[in-house]
């Protein structure tokens, strides 16, 4: 199974994300520019954190329009699995390719701190390592994690079981203290905290490897039944 | 050529907190009239006239970038400017 | 048509106007008579007063700064170019400097900030290094102030939204408030990189006829002159010196980062040099280069990419835009350098060549607009060797230690807690991402940041310190203190000290007893520095830290970085078990004058500062790194501001361990900052080979417990409180005060 990591100019996690697949997971992965079109050769792609174009008009605002976000889109399209991780999940966001939007934080200040999350749906592919509703601690780190989305949208997600992780504090705004969902298909995850950051002992938390582990068992499965 | 003047702002509905933050910063220094603020973003566009009529092209622009109307809402003037 | 406006030679030598850049009419003199031979003309008057100012020139410093200690066998490259470098072994070298941003903080503080971390950031990647790690060492005026407030928050907010961006983690730094530095706020950013010794640049510009391309940002015109705002004294009529003020954008900055580093690994046989522009900019930075390498250059300014219309010789040469390198290339090699920097989106342009002889020569709109020695901007300006006599305040001052006599331990130790400088600084470091690059092993809130260094089993700890009050009452003493206590941070982490850089924050040096105060510290830094083999790399000054003639307390900012040869040495200050011996290394004296009780209880310090022995200090460090190496320590903090109490309460805090302790010490003692002191926890396993390899250095106290209470009695009373509520009131503190 092999990742694309495509890299905005800006982004900061780009490397972080590939260091955690390949010398943790044992997994192939590329950066690739954000002016890749074409992502046919890969698995799954995951969008890193960052500030993609300085954030300077809204986080994610700018790299919606890199060309690469057209392969995604198709990728996506195609049901093959997407993440994005912060900047990523406001990337996915402004692109569509998840409902909803984040504004900046409740406290108008970047956040970064480790914090509790409950894993809601343990049955997505993205997920299913964990057990239901477990405690996990992953880092966070931005200033618009905030997420938004209007009442007909939270019944929505909550109706399809979309919403994967929720905040055990709230530290941000967020409505339903929704920290990470994914698209009705089931395929495009986005979250705020950085599962990234949480894959080594040394470096304070393993529990990030869950969703990656998740993702690969399950892909691998898909794999070897096709 | 026209100058556009594009004022993006949060929809009624979603919390503004450094608008209330400067709201606060106002009453402490005094100004307890104030009643709210609003704290948004302001551009400057100039267009040259295309074939599309402009107000729709504004609209688009808007939609696509200047604003997310998921969280925002924008409205804008247009003049027309002397040719230089 | 601007530029009818300057003056002509003998129009600015008869109004003067050069004194306004910064310049004295010595100075001035020794242009026309000795370096020129003529009278400069506006532009080459103008490009004297950036490279003689304090900030690039070190004119007023220059004599202090030699008595640092710069030796030692690790280092690879000490002061004098952009940053220091240290071997660490295996080929690999860390990078590290510290640079105050002052004035352009209290003028603009958001952007202050900003700007000064972008760019010490660039000094450490114009030698070849990646930043790993960025440290901030604030002082504020005292919190409840409204303007302070504002200076904080916008400060703090102006460091994160830097280094958020460009995605170099915050892992330490000390904040620390006092009325002292209410008008002159203090804003000290160290970046930390490491390189494979393969790699090691240096901004020179060599070989007849190779080109310097400019790249980076375009030059507006902004802060003009800013090096000589930075060096001259506050006042409150100059309004105008807010134009000095540059915009920071680390978009912009994390492209050229990524885009110089390609070019220093990918292309090195082209790269002659490369050069942060930083103060005085373009003229600082071509000279320098020039200098360096015994070369001349010629510029054509036409060439200079610019932002804004109309720019003059003297604007573009002094302006200080940001986001802006220059590269000396081999002649030819032109075109791959630009194609690396266009892959980023980023300007590169040949504005110039490296000539034959000794002059420095700028040319616009095909004119000679200036034509100077090179050396005379780079290394001749003057040195001042100033006047030196003992402040007053210290001829004053009383030979008695404060001493208090408590009648409520626990009630002051409360109070203490909530102290500003005491209190926890989470308000501020958790608005810095600390963990992006993932290597960081010890986050904000420890004696030091610890970051591993991948695919290998070492990590470096860091961490600034100084604590102005006590140079204050003894600065020859205050220096050695500001080193050992850097010091005792990185043993505390298990770490070997390899180095400091400094930001020397001082008053106006002409001033005889401002002098002394610069001087003695440095002296004191020096001895210290010597004795724990830790050379100067790199610093800088910041002189005429004064507001309407009232300085701020003498403050040498230490930035110190340290080994960690083994991963499992990483130490924190946290207790991390029930049933663990707490131990202090060193022993307590009545220690007051200068301490945070004495502010806490009287409102200011006085008195004669506490004896401290650099001997002791270095065998108690020496005693506790070795325990940590052979596995004995679970937790280790060294103890200074608040005492022996506060550090053991701070232990506390980080798992929520509680503590029963007894203690022959007098309650008001637990607040004494004498130094060289340590609180040590180790597991029941490893107390005897503990006790016998420190005997008779640490004294037993007692056990830490799984309850949720502080208690220690006392030779008089007891100390007794809930550690949850202590932590409650210990990070409640701040958050209020800055509301």
């Amino acid at each position: 199974m092999k990742f694309a990591v495509p890299v905005f100019p800006g982004s900061n996690c780009d490397h972080d994300m590939v260091n955690a697949l390949r010398d943790i997971l044992n997994m192939p992965a590329d950066l690739v520019p954000a002016t890749t079109t074409n992502l046919d050769q890969y698995d799954a792609v995951i969008l890193p954190g960052g500030f993609s174009y300085g954030d300077y008009l809204r986080s994610g605002a700018i790299a919606r329009f890199a060309p690469v976000m057209t392969a995604v889109k198709a990728f996506a399209a195609a049901g093959k699995p997407v993440m994005g991780i912060c900047n990523g999940f406001q990337i996915l966001t402004e692109a569509g390719l998840l409902p909803g939007a984040l504004q900046a934080n409740r406290s108008s200040k970047f956040i970064c701190q480790t914090s509790p999350l409950v894993v809601k749906n343990t049955t997505s592919q993205f997920t299913t390592a964990y057990e239901p509703n477990q405690q996990i601690q992953l880092p966070i780190a931005h200033g618009e994690g905030n997420y938004y989305c209007d009442e007909a949208t939270l019944a929505e997600l909550r109706a399809h079981q979309q919403i994967l992780f929720e905040y055990v504090d709230n530290p941000n705004g967020s409505v339903a203290n929704i920290a990470g969902i994914m698209n009705r298909q089931g395929n495009v995850l986005g979250m705020m905290p950085h599962p990234e950051r949480a894959v080594e002992t040394i470096l304070g938390s393993t529990d990030g490897l869950g969703i990656f582990q998740s993702l690969i068992a399950n892909q691998q499965q898909e794999v070897s039944h096709a | 050529m026209y100058l556009v003047k594009v004022y993006v702002t949060y929809k009624e509905s979603i919390l503004d907190p450094k608008g209330e933050a400067v709201n606060d910063a106002l009453h402490r220094l005094g100004y307890t009239n104030v009643q709210s603020v609003v704290l948004g973003k302001y551009f400057e566009l100039k267009l040259a006239a295309s074939d599309r009529p402009l107000d729709a092209e504004v609209d688009e622009l808007c939609d696509r970038l200047l604003a997310n109307v998921n969280m925002e809402t924008y409205r804008y003037e247009i003049t027309e400017m002397e040719a230089l | 048509m601007l530029k009818s406006m300057e003056l002509t030679p003998t129009d600015l030598r008869d109004t003067k106007a050069y004194r306004d850049w910064g310049l004295t009419d010595d100075e001035y003199h020794l242009i026309t008579d000795q370096v020129l031979g003529r009278l400069p003309n506006y532009t080459e008057a103008g490009l004297f007063s950036g490279m003689w100012s304090e900030h690039c020139s070190y004119k007023n410093s220059k004599p202090v700064l030699k008595k640092f200690w710069t030796q030692g066998e690790q280092v690879l490259e000490g002061p004098g170019e952009g940053a220091g470098i240290i071997d660490i072994g295996d080929g690999q070298a860390v990078v590290f400097k510290a640079e105050s941003h002052n004035h352009p903080s209290a003028v603009e503080p958001y952007e202050g900030a900003a700007t000064g971390v972008g760019g010490i950031i660039r000094d450490i990647f114009s030698m070849g290094a990646r930043p790993i790690a960025l440290l901030d060492s604030l002082r504020f005026g005292e919190p409840e102030d409204a303007h302070t407030k504002y200076l904080i928050s916008q400060v703090v907010a102006g460091i994160g939204g830097y280094g958020n961006c460009i995605g170099i983690p915050t892992v330490g730094g000390d904040t620390v408030f006092d009325a002292s530095y209410q008008k002159n706020p203090l804003v000290n950013a160290m970046c930390v990189g490491i390189l494979d010794q393969a790699d090691i640049q240096k901004g020179q510009a060599t070989g007849i006829g190779n080109s310097v391309i400019y790249v980076g940002a375009k030059t507006g015109r902004d802060g003009i002159n800013g090096a000589s705002f930075a060096s001259s004294e506050f006042n409150d009529a100059k309004e105008t010196q807010r134009s000095a003020v540059q915009v920071g954008d680390p978009f912009m900055e994390k492209l050229l980062m990524e885009a110089c580093l390609e070019v220093i690994h990918d292309h090195r046989e082209v790269l002659i040099g490369i050069q942060d522009m930083g103060a005085a900019g373009l003229v600082s930075s071509s000279a320098e280069m020039a200098s360096k390498a015994g070369s001349g250059l010629s510029l054509n300014l036409d060439l200079v990419p610019q932002r804004e219309t109309g720019m003059t010789p003297f604007e573009l040469m002094l302006s200080e835009s940001q986001e802006r390198m220059l590269l000396c290339v081999k002649a030819g090699a032109e075109a791959e350098i630009y194609a690396v920097f266009e892959k980023y989106g980023l300007d590169a342009v040949t504005i110039g060549h490296v000539t034959e002889g000794h002059q420095y020569q700028l040319f616009h709109h095909d004119q000679l607009v200036a034509d100077v020695p090179v050396d005379a901007l780079a290394t001749k300006a003057p040195v001042y060797q100033r006047d030196k006599k003992r402040p007053s305040r210290l001829n004053k001052q009383s030979h008695h230690q404060f001493m208090p006599r408590l009648v409520d331990a626990t009630g002051t130790l409360k109070k203490m807690l909530q102290q500003p400088t005491i209190a926890s600084k989470k308000a501020i470091y958790e608005t810095y991402d600390s963990q992006v690059q993932t290597n960081t092993v010890i986050k904000p809130g420890s004696d030091a940041g610890v970051i591993r260094i991948r695919h290998t089993d070492k990590a470096l700890a860091m961490t600034t310190d100084v604590n102005g009050r006590y140079l204050y009452l003894n600065p020859r003493v205050g220096g050695e203190i500001a080193v050992a206590e850097a010091a005792r941070n990185i043993i505390a982490s298990g770490g070997l000290p390899l180095g400091i850089t400094d930001c020397l924050n001082y008053g106006n040096p002409e001033k005889p007893e401002q002098f002394y105060d610069l001087d003695e510290s440095a002296m004191g830094i020096a001895r210290a520095c010597q004795l724990f083999n830790t050379p100067v790399i790199s610093g800088n000054v910041s002189l005429n830290n004064e507001s309407n003639g009232e300085a701020i307390y003498p403050t040498p900012m230490i930035g110190m970085v340290g080994l960690i040869k083994h991963q499992r040495d990483i130490t924190t200050q946290d207790f991390k078990h029930a049933g663990d011996a707490v131990y202090v290394l060193g022993s307590t004296d009545a220690d007051f004058n200068g301490s945070e009780l004495q502010k806490m209880l009287t409102g200011k310090i006085a008195g004669e500062l506490f004896d401290f022995d650099l001997v002791t200090e270095n065998q108690n460090q020496r005693l506790l790194l070795r325990a940590i190496q052979k596995g004995l320590v679970a937790s280790a903090h060294d103890v200074s501001e608040g005492g022996l109490i506060t550090a053991i309460a701070e232990s506390c805090f980080g798992q929520g361990f509680g503590v029963k302790l007894t203690s022959e010490i007098p309650s008001t003692n637990f607040f004494a900052e004498t130094q060289s002191r340590f609180v040590i926890s180790v597991t029941a396993e490893h107390r005897a080979a503990f006790e016998s390899l420190m005997e008779p250095y640490a004294t037993y106290l007692g056990q830490t417990t799984s309850d949720d209470r502080l208690f220690i009695q006392t030779a008089d009373q007891a100390f007794d409180l809930k550690v949850s509520f202590a932590k409650r009131l210990w990070e409640g503190a701040l958050p209020c005060l800055l509301k």
